[in-house]
């Protein structure tokens, strides 16, 4: 088992929900597909869906519902 | 009580806007700033700033204990909203009266008031302001429905009464088909929406964007002319100017003089913005909706009128009544305005936050650029794209848009994509040039030219300055 990291691919503001009053797209143990989504980053009012990448499973989120991330920072950690 | 000391309770290209407005009027500003905006050019223009949180604007911009709290903590008497945020928020609004400081905008009633779609339209009504014609309400039978078709006229709009995001609606262009799509859309309605509840509204096709500026003192009104904004992009304005070049004498009098008679009817203060659909083949129009604000594109009205709208609004805010009366108010020559975001066009409109490495600003006669750049600033991500707005004025028309097209080539933002090679693309099309569009003109136009938008050249990477 290696450790990889899922990386936001934009500055933004990290969502873990499609929306306010929805459940969050995965929690931390949840097995994931490349191609899931695992959160939203919103740039200038547009929302990107950020992808997996990788299969496996995720060990924990690094950053909050809501949080305000930079490109290139790390969101999650994933088991392979 | 004349205003001494302003919070701009907002950022970007507004905030400025709104320094340079008070601060020609010998008034002092503070700026309030998330942590995201603390390099930004409001907050080196202003005379204090102050941080109130987070970038996310939920936790800064839109937090009104903490702007309240800011502008108690500064000595400021007044706070200026700008636009969006806390603008046309009522609770905020009747918060700042509530704390003994002046609200430069209207009162807390009016923008409740209009902020209420039904309580606008029969306002408007009231009037004698005409709405697109429907149902004032939900309608339960397809029998009512027929019945109110037959007077609107075809082709209508069958809408869920509990819809919305343009769900669950279908266009009828005769009896026949009314009668195939009503039971349709009461089905789906229901099945969508668990409401079977419908109204009806007669499709305006073709129509254009005409707003009319006013400016009230809460007793007396007047307007400043129209503006016409049917280029649009996902309901984002995208171009717009002054006079609307598709409107006849006789109509933007009848049209300015509604607009005026509604502001009038609701004791409005402050600058405003009423929004109407104009149908230039039946020289129709039809009140939507109105701003209770500035407005991004208020330069044009400023341009063809001479009048500072921001500083009559801050005068109007601080106590002073109306100083123009409406047969001052001409227009002259023609002015555009053309949206500079940080949005490239080659790609869908992909927003690109990033560093601004060089920048170029246009000038001479009756060119403007309100912005929030200068060189070395780094664009946040976290709010809308607006970078600025260049606006040209000229004798008439044709002339504004060749003023245009050379101030968009002196205007070179570097190292950040933006919207320059969509306006010169528009200011080169024969369609625009003979003022033929409408607000479903843009986005087809934008598919046909993708080709051609995607070859546009890539803003300059960082030039050396010497």
């Amino acid at each position: 088992m290696a450790t990889q990291q899922i990386f936001s691919p934009l500055p933004g503001i990290f969502y873990r929900k499609p929306a306010p009053d929805k459940p969050v797209y995965k929690n931390d143990g949840d097995v994931v597909a490349e191609s899931d989504t695992i959160g939203l980053i919103e740039v200038m009012k547009s929302f990107n869906e950020v992808k997996a990448g990788v299969t496996g499973k995720i060990i924990g989120f690094l950053v909050e519902n809501e949080d305000a991330v930079m490109a290139g920072q790390p969101l999650a950690e994933i088991d392979v | 009580m004349a205003i001494k000391k302003l919070l701009i309770a907002n950022r970007g290209e507004i905030a400025v806007r709104i320094i340079r407005a008070a601060r020609d009027l010998g008034i002092a500003t503070v700026q309030v700033y998330s942590k995201a905006d603390r390099d930004s050019l409001a907050v080196r223009l202003a005379d204090e700033a102050i941080d109130i949180g987070p970038p996310q604007a939920s936790k800064s911009y839109l937090n009104q204990a903490t702007i309240l709290a800011a502008a108690q903590s500064t000595g400021a008497d007044a706070i200026h909203p700008g636009y969006g945020f806390l603008a046309e928020n009522a609770e905020f609004a009747a918060a700042v009266e509530a704390a003994g400081l002046v609200f430069v905008g209207p009162t807390a009633q009016s923008i409740r008031l209009m902020g209420d779609k039904v309580a606008a339209r029969e306002a408007a009504a009231s009037a004698g302001v005409p709405t697109v014609p429907g149902s004032q309400g939900r309608l339960e039978s397809a029998d009512a429905a027929f019945a109110l078709v037959e007077k609107t006229g075809f082709p209508v709009m069958i809408k869920a009464a509990a819809g919305g995001g343009g769900r669950g609606i279908r266009i009828a262009r005769s009896a026949e088909e009314f009668h195939h799509l009503m039971p349709q859309a009461q089905a789906e309605a229901l099945a969508a929406f668990g409401d079977g509840g419908l109204y009806v509204e007669k499709l305006i096709e073709g129509a254009r964007h005409i707003e009319v500026q006013v400016l009230g003192d809460g007793r007396d009104v007047i307007h400043c002319f129209e503006r016409e904004c049917s280029l649009q992009r996902r309901r984002q304005k995208v171009w717009e100017e002054a006079p609307s070049p598709s409107l006849t004498q006789a109509v933007r009098e009848k049209l300015c003089t509604s607009a005026v008679a509604l502001a009038k009817a609701v004791q409005y203060r402050g600058a405003g913005t009423l929004e109407y659909l104009y149908d230039d083949r039946t020289g129709e129009f039809y009140f939507l909706e109105m701003n209770t604000r500035i407005q991004v594109e208020h330069p044009v009205t400023e341009m063809v009128t001479g009048i500072d709208l921001v500083r009559e609004m801050i005068r109007i805010a601080g106590g002073e009544p109306l100083r123009i009366r409406q047969d001052e108010v001409r227009v002259s020559g023609h002015s555009i305005e053309v949206r500079i975001n940080a949005e490239d066009p080659a790609r869908n409109f992909l927003p690109n936050p990033g560093t601004v490495s060089g920048l170029s600003v246009p000038g001479g006669d009756g060119v403007r650029f309100d912005s929030m750049l200068y060189q070395g600033y780094t664009v946040p991500p976290f709010y809308d794209s607006l970078l600025g707005k260049l606006i040209v004025h000229d004798k008439d028309r044709p002339s504004a848009i060749t003023k245009l097209e050379r101030a968009l080539a002196e205007l070179n933002v570097d190292g950040i994509f933006t919207t320059k090679p969509l306006h010169q693309a528009l200011a080169r099309d024969a369609d625009v040039k003979a003022g033929r569009f409408h607000t479903a003109w843009l986005e087809p136009w934008l598919e046909s030219h993708a080709a051609a938008l995607a070859t546009a050249p890539p803003p300059s990477a960082a030039k050396a300055t010497t």
